[in-house]
Parts: structure tokens; sequence; C-alpha cells
């Protein structure tokens, strides 16, 4: 099934197109990988999917995104709600300078829920579910900054999970950590699908052909293919997907 | 490149010596302090001198208690704050995080006009229209009051405690509002529950900054706080410690008692101020290592 699509979206900066005319359907519980040269504007889809470019000034858009069949673009959605649905996780690990805690209470707490037993449990699981758990669970109360960037970025999955989206979207988690981290939050990944629909943006190739089931192929603002990870990278459609994915340009 | 190295040798000493400067002068005013103002402690006793609620400098029989001014002193600091720093936070986040650049533009040129303005014009301005305008309204003898001093300190402390705290909101990094965005919360909650405690302690550096400048505030408050050495009652005329000392300095004769006594209330001035700074960093870097 279907949880996200997008018809004809068009987004300008200014007076610049970075998105021109994009159709897309994200199936639900799939891990959806969108590759593409650097300014391709495949973050910018990104950030639209929950609204976060909105907060950018000067972008109009025009066409349609649905969540679920609620049209996201109309400026009567319940924003708050929307982003508890539809959670992100950064390029840079992001966590909020207070304890580990803290970091994961804090949405939970954002939407009214201040029981102290179900935020411990909360806490608990979010982490379980970012399997951090075991690594912090001695030393919940220490600022988050003490742990290493690979923990801070799975610190920062276990708040999105907090809230308990449904979409989770990564803008490329890992490109700021290294091969063993990298292997970490990758396998997790795969673990997160089976509760939640992943939309993940990355710069590496290899990545995407290792997690992901539907791969898109962005370029310049244009969706040039969407398939099947095996048959895009096999079988690419198009010449320019083709020429990029075999390493002549980007 | 002997030349060069030279160079490095001079430079060196030149930087050492600045810094030398600063903890000279340190040094040597506490010294001076402590010399000048010892000795009439001594004569008063410690604790009539600090506890002692009457000062009669010039009486036949003189008494040398600075209880009012000391009090005095915390009430009307504590009291600029109690207004000053939820107002000056307020401003802060309104120029640092919601206001647009021109309005922000706008709101920033005031307060660092009201940053440069004169004291003398301040208590001018505090005399002229505040004093009468206390008196009518709440039907006092004199407006000459602890209340019109801490007005006038509350406005005076607001620029600084503003450009500390706009500066540490502004360095809060985009990326923690953004995570906080992206779980959900508004605007409002973001910048409450994520920017004002990522920024606390330039926020912290502000409030301090604020109060160095009430306890040591001397001409303003002179103009409006009416120095009678009352103890400190909000419509009544007081004295600060700042303002014991200017009133008096100019006619204490010389190697007297009286001005001996003046300078040790400058020592104890100087160690209230100390200790506030000392208090408040310890605060800080305790909150920190958490």
């Amino acid at each position: 099934m279907d949880i996200i699509k997008t018809r004809k979206l068009n987004l300008y900066y200014g007076t610049f197109q970075a998105l021109k005319g994009i159709d897309m359907d994200i199936a639900e519980k799939e891990i959806t990988a969108f590759i593409g040269p650097s300014g391709c504007g495949k973050s910018t889809f990104l950030k639209t999917l929950n609204r976060m470019i909105h907060m950018v000034p000067g972008v109009k858009i025009t066409g349609e995104v649905s969540y679920r069949g609620k049209d996201i673009l109309s400026n009567t959605i319940d924003e708050t709600n929307l982003r508890k649905n539809i959670g992100m996780v950064f390029q840079k690990p992001n966590p909020f300078p207070m304890s580990i805690y803290d970091n994961i209470a804090y949405g939970p707490k954002l939407h009214g829920n201040t029981n102290k037993a179900q935020l411990n449990d909360l806490v608990e699981k979010s982490l379980r579910g970012a399997a951090l758990w075991d690594e912090v669970k001695d030393r919940l109360k220490k600022s988050a900054s003490g742990l290493s960037g690979g923990q801070q970025q799975r610190l920062c999955i276990a708040r999105a999970l907090s809230v308990s989206p449904d979409v989770l979207l990564m803008d490329e988690p890992t490109s700021a950590l290294d091969p063993a981290s990298t292997m970490k939050i990758e396998e997790l990944m795969i673990e997160l699908k089976k509760d939640y629909t992943v939309v993940i943006v990355t710069h590496n190739m290899q990545q995407a052909t290792r997690i992901s089931d539907k791969t898109a192929f962005f370029l310049v603002g244009e969706l040039i293919e969407m398939g099947k990870t095996d048959d895009v990278f096999s079988l690419p459609k198009d010449k320019r997907t083709e020429d990029y994915i075999t390493g002549r340009f980007g | 490149m002997k030349i060069r190295v030279m160079l490095e040798k001079v430079m060196n000493v030149i930087l050492c010596l600045s810094g030398v400067t600063a903890i000279a002068a340190v040094f040597v005013i506490s010294l001076y302090m402590l010399i000048n103002g010892v000795p009439a402690i001594q004569k008063v006793g410690l604790v009539p001198f600090l506890f002692g609620q009457t000062w009669r400098s010039t009486g036949s029989n003189p008494e040398y208690g600075i209880l009012p001014f000391l009090l005095t002193s915390v009430y009307g600091t504590f009291g600029a704050c109690l207004v000053g720093v939820p107002i000056g936070l307020m401003t802060s986040v309104f120029l640092a995080k919601i206001a647009n650049s021109k309005i922000a533009g706008v709101v920033t040129g005031a307060v660092e006009l009201l940053a440069g303005i004169p004291s003398v014009v301040y208590g001018l301005i505090g005399m002229l229209v505040l004093v009468p305008n206390i008196r009518t309204i709440f039907h006092l003898k004199t407006g000459t009051t602890l209340f019109s001093a801490i007005i006038v300190l509350t406005i005076m402390i607001l620029p600084s405690i503003i450009n500390v705290s706009v500066t540490a909101l502004k360095a809060v990094p985009k990326e923690y509002e953004e995570a906080s965005y992206a779980l959900g919360a508004t605007k409002i909650e973001t910048i409450f529950k994520v920017s004002i405690p990522a920024a606390k302690s330039g926020i912290a550096a502000g409030i301090v900054l604020g109060i160095g400048r009430a306890v040591g505030e001397a001409m303003a408050v002179m103009m409006v706080a009416g120095n009678v050495a009352n103890m400190p009652s909000f419509f009544k005329s007081v004295t600060f410690l700042t303002t014991a000392i200017a009133k008096e300095m100019a006619y204490a004769p010389n190697g007297s008692l009286q001005k001996q006594a003046l300078y040790s209330i400058a020592l104890v001035l100087f160690i209230f101020i100390m200790v506030i700074n000392m208090v408040l960093n310890i605060l800080l870097k305790g909150r920190k290592e958490k």
C-alpha cells in the first residue's frame, strides 16, 4: 500500500525551481532510497514530506502531496501532528544538549505525556528500538554529548521513535559516521522497516543497494527513474541512471 | 631571519606584560582597599560595622553601622533583577528568534542607545519624571524612594542582559531547533525548551553583568533614592553602598574616622561584588559539568 503520494510537485526557492513535476508513490513498511548527485533536489523533496521545507523563507510549492490520503500542503494541516507521524533524522547527529533520558522524553512530553512511569517505559522502548539501550542504560542521566558520533545518531533515531511515528525520513544519516557505525545503523534500518516506513536520502549507492527495497534517482530537480532497487541497479531504464550508477558522473 | 626571531620574542614579552597589567591592577586595588578599609572596621568592630542599624557619621556621638546601606543595595539589585531579567530575556528572545530583520534592527539600535546613555542622564530623567509622579501616584511625602531607584536600575541593566543574551541565543546551533521542530514542537515550545536551555550559560553571563551594573551604580541612584540612611523600605528614601560613599567623600576630613569608614564601605562593596560573581560562576560551572 502506498502511504505517501506526490503528483506534479513543483518547488521553487524564489525563482529557482528545485523540484520539477515529481510524481511518486512511497510504499508502506519498505525502505525507499533517494539517490542522485548533490543539488539534485532529493533532500528538498524529503523535507517537503514533513513540511520542514516550509520553514525556508521564500519557498513556493505547487502540486499535490498526500500522506494517508490527507493533503499535507494544505494550510489547515496540523503540522505538529504531521511531524509526530512523520519523524526525521538529520545528516549530522543533533542530540539536544541535555541528558540521554531528556533527549528521548522531550517528544512525548511535547505531545502531553507527563506520566513518569510511562515516560520511563517509552525511553527504554525507544532506546531498544534504536539498538542503543544496552550501551547507555547505566548513564541515562548523563549528557548526550558524551556519546560517540554513531551512538549520537542512534540516539537521534531513538528520539524520533519516541513519539511513535509512522514514517521515518532520514537525510543522509550515515554521511558523518565511520564505517562501523554506518553498518550498525544500516542493520538498524532493516530492523526498523518491520514497523516503520523508511525513506532515506543517501550519497552512497552501495548503501542503497544494501538496504533499500525501492530506489529513486533524482537529477537536477527531476525524478528520472524509480523502481525496485535490484531493477534500478541491474537494468536501469534510463541512460542517465545508468551513467550515474556506473560512476560516469556525480 | 634574525629580525623575525627577535620580533617573535619582543611580541611575546609585550603580550605577557599586557596580561600582567590586568592582574597587577586587580592585585594593587585589592591591596589598597584592604589597607584603607580595615582600620575603621577595627576601630568600630566588624559586627557593629556590618550589622549596626544606624549611620551617624557627623554627629557628636558618631555611629558607623552600614546595615541600611548593605540591605538597600541587596534589595535594590534584587528588585531590579526581578523585573529586569524577565523583560531582558523576553526582549532577547524577540530579537534573536521572532522579529524580522527590519524590526530587530530598530529595537537593537534602541537597546544600544540605552546602553550608551550616561548614568547621570538616567538620574536626571528619574528625578524630573519618575520622582514627582511616584510622589503623586502613591501619595507620599517624597518621591525619592527605593522604588524609584529600582525602576531606574531596572532600565539601566536591560542593555547588559539583552546584548549578551541575544548573542547567546543566536549562537544556538540551528540543528537543535530543527530537531525540535521535526518532533512536532511549535516555535514557542522550541524557544523555551531547547533554545533558552542551550543558551543558558550565555544568558547567565548577561545577568551577572546586569547585577554588576546595578550593584555598582552610584550616580543615577543618588539622584532618585533620597540618600537618607534608613533601613530599606519600598517607599522610603534610602542610601545604597555606592551613594553612601559618594555623598560624604567630598567633605569628610582627611584622616578622620568618617573618611576611613567610607573606605571600609568601599571594601564591603568590593567584596560584595566579588562574592556575587564567584557564587554565580560556581553555580554556572556546576551546572555545566552535569
